[in-house]
């Protein structure tokens, strides 16, 4: 009876609370407009507060000097097979960093304050920290270099491998001992073919010389390499898209948690990470993290390789400090924008994931995680998209949307439905051929796939198109007037 | 597969939204043409496909590298070996015999090459052209690429020449953004393409010559076209801090 009595008793509460939180929706719903419109217009923060301006900054960065880059065969004047390697100074007492141990390894990437250099940015020492120690039920560990580079704008890791191949090589030893993995996979986009070969020829080199393999480098730790491909999905870079791949399947990324670091690649404990961020680490073991930690504002240490395409006079992948002022980097590394500076319409900073920022901001901005941040854009592959003036903005994003809507493996349905939906009201908008409230429906639609899918993709899709309305709406909104201006003295 | 399945599982193109645009003229249709698996004369369940001695060895070392359990792995090696003995697309018979070598079900085999857009589950050219259009390449005049492309081989985007020489793709970011606009034919990427310099390079293909592989002006690389900015010192030595100073404070 008690119970009984109890069980009415919290049938009625969960009726009130359905009734109260019913209430409560609609008075939300009516209040909606306003609050969006008060959120629409926050106080703003005065420009000498605001942290991400190169102007509110009283040190430099930039301008790195050669003797401190890490990739010194970027522009291939060297043999970037092993004797080349060797003597740039690849697989350079790399024995005695095996045998510093993995915590010693764990903290040093800690102390370089290394980010992942895959779009994230998560700490990368962090990342690695979190793989078991033993393997208490047998079961191994592997590491995953993810070198399925398909970002739109992103060319780094493809330099790496063909050019520097060994530097991934060793990375992958050491950052697999880090993690107290047996063996590294590195699963290479299937386009990247010649690089593919390149790469294949520098494992079984070192395989040859004995720094891969049973007691690889004379360390008493036995390792092993394996270059695997993939066959032409951008959603096989989500790290487990990747892993169902590898395990010969559709690359569908699974739902986390379980997350690979307990549960991935067979079913063991699994680390995913970028091409770039392996390839590094040698060389912040060698030289210290304190090295690599001097470069770049707090936070976001170290060097990096920018990939700038599109409207600049002198289009180049180049390492450089982090923290670098984007103007600089173009003006420096690039030969400016094509037309001069003030010829500049719209920079995407880091892939087509994330979202383009207008001339102001690409002014006074430093290419670093932080202060992309901060402006509502990302550092994401640090791929540098220029666009000039004679861009049709619309149609640039347009073209990113139908990118989308072609690489959604379409698991999800606000991915899959929404992505086309995206591109077709993007087609539409670059015509003029809709209605202004429609550009709210795309930021609505935009808002229904962000956040409501299993991976990231989903809000790669949306990030771009947000971007683009938050920073171009006048323009959606001229050409939707001139259209209809147009229709109606045809109709007349 | 019956005839009723195959009309039930039929999976068309998308249909192009009301008004094109000038640029981007369609919604393409899957990179390989339909979803379903079409009989031809030339590709059925009979029609005989093994890989030769060669490709068997190299089989042999594609699964040295995974668990003996997980032989699934090599799916994609496998199939991509296939289609490179079969010059360039995946018949039926042959994602059947990946089957069989890997011992899967065969319908895991289809599901993953019609999921991965590099798999030609139809005949094609001998040469696939595959034009990268993507926004990067769109901005360095990937489309004019693509039209020099059309104009020069006579034909549209998913089709072949008569000759069977070359086949049309559009296709997505290919990643040498640095060096747009580029196609990606077979194996190789050309890069920093002019409409005449494609046209030179289809050329040369056509009359079995070697076009130059990379970019297409005085270029290298990833380097400037204009020059590079950096590294233009050589190399330091080898170098390595002095990791025995560092022991005894990692022991204590």
């Amino acid at each position: 009876m008690a119970l009984r009595s109890s069980f009415t008793l919290a049938l009625r509460r969960s009726h009130c609370a359905l009734v109260s939180y019913t209430r409560s929706l609609a008075t939300l719903k009516s209040t909606a407009p306003k609050q969006a419109a008060a959120a629409a217009k926050p106080t703003p923060t005065p420009k000498s507060e605001e942290e991400w301006r190169v102007s509110n900054y009283s040190g430099s960065h930039g301008g790195l000097s050669d003797k401190d880059r890490i990739f010194t065969n970027l522009y291939r004047d060297g043999d970037w097979r092993l004797e080349g390697a060797l003597k740039r100074g690849d697989w350079h007492k790399t024995k005695d960093l095996v045998q510093m141990g993995r915590d010693w390894i764990i903290d040093e990437i800690k102390a370089s304050g290394l980010r992942g250099r895959g779009g994230a940015g998560f700490p990368s020492g962090l990342k690695y920290s979190f793989m078991p120690k033993g393997s208490p039920d047998g079961r191994p560990n592997y590491l995953v270099v993810n070198a399925d580079e398909s970002e739109p704008g992103t060319c780094k890791d493809r330099e790496i491998m063909r050019s520097d191949p060994h530097k991934l090589v060793e990375g992958c030893l050491l950052v697999g001992r880090a993690m107290s993995a047996r063996a590294a996979y590195i699963y290479i986009r299937g386009e990247f073919i010649d690089e593919r070969r390149n790469l294949e020829v520098a494992v079984a080199e070192a395989y040859a010389k004995g720094l891969l393999g049973k007691n690889a480098s004379g360390s008493g730790y036995d390792f092993d390499v394996y270059v695997t491909h993939g066959a032409g999905a951008y959603i096989c870079g989500e790290e487990t898209a990747m892993i169902e791949s590898l395990e010969g399947k559709q690359g569908k990324p699974r739902l986390k948690p379980p997350f690979p670091a307990n549960i991935g690649l067979y079913g063991c404990p699994t680390t995913v990470t970028n091409v770039e961020t392996v390839a590094v680490v040698p060389t912040i073991l060698r030289r210290g993290s304190d090295w690599f930690a001097s470069f770049g504002r707090k936070g976001n240490a170290g060097t990096k390789l920018f990939c700038i395409s599109g409207h600049v006079n002198n289009p180049c992948t180049v390492e450089e400090e982090m923290s670098i002022p984007l103007r600089e980097l173009i003006d420096r590394h690039c030969g400016g924008v094509r037309g001069g500076w003030d010829n500049l319409l719209a920079i995407i900073p880091g892939g087509s994931s994330v979202q383009l920022m207008p001339k102001d901001i690409c002014e006074d901005v430093f290419m670093d995680f932080d202060s992309l941040k901060a402006v509502g854009s990302g550092l994401g592959t640090a791929a540098v998209i220029v666009m000039d003036k004679s861009t049709d903005v619309i149609a640039a994003i347009s073209r990113l949307s139908y990118f989308y809507k072609h690489e959604s493996c379409g698991q999800c349905t606000p991915c899959r439905e929404g992505t086309g939906w995206l591109w077709m009201l993007m087609e539409r908008m670059k015509e003029g051929d809709a209605k202004v409230e429609e550009i709210d429906m795309l930021w609505e639609i935009t808002k229904q796939i962000e956040g409501h899918t299993i991976c990231a993709l989903g809000d790669a899709a949306a990030w771009p198109v947000q971007g683009v309305i938050r920073h171009f709406r006048p323009e959606f909104e001229r050409r939707i007037a001139e259209f209809q201006s147009k229709n109606v003295q045809a109709a007349v | 597969m019956s005839s009723l399945a195959a009309t039930l599982l039929r999976v068309l193109p998308r249909s192009p939204p009301a008004r094109r645009s000038p640029s981007i003229s369609h919604a393409r249709p899957f990179a390989a043409g339909l979803n379903v698996h079409r009989d031809a004369a030339h590709n059925t369940h009979d029609t005989p496909f093994d890989f030769t001695e060669h490709n068997y060895q190299r089989i042999r070392a594609i699964l040295k590298r995974f668990p003996k359990n997980y032989a699934a792995s090599a799916v994609i090696p496998l199939l991509d070996l296939a289609q490179r003995q079969n010059g360039g697309w995946l018949p039926l018979s042959a994602m059947n015999k990946v089957a069989t070598v890997l011992s899967m079900p065969p319908i895991r085999v289809y599901e993953v090459a019609s999921f991965y857009t590099m798999f030609n589950r139809e005949r094609i050219g001998k040469y696939n052209v595959q034009v990268c259009t993507t926004t990067p390449c769109m901005l360095r005049g990937g489309y004019d690429i693509l039209d020099a492309c059309k104009s020069h081989l006579g034909i549209g985007v998913g089709a072949d020449t008569d000759d069977g020489l070359f086949h049309l793709m559009e296709v997505e970011c290919l990643g040498a953004c640095v060096n747009a606009p580029m196609v990606q034919i077979n194996d190789h990427f050309y890069e920093d393409l002019t409409p005449n310099s494609v046209k030179a390079v289809l050329t040369d293909l056509k009359n079995g010559k070697h076009p130059t592989i990379g970019p297409q002006i005085d270029r290298n690389g990833c380097e400037g076209p204009k020059g590079r900015t950096t590294l233009t010192s050589p190399p330091p030595a080898p170098y390595c801090r002095d990791l025995d100073a560092l022991k005894p404070a990692q022991q204590k």
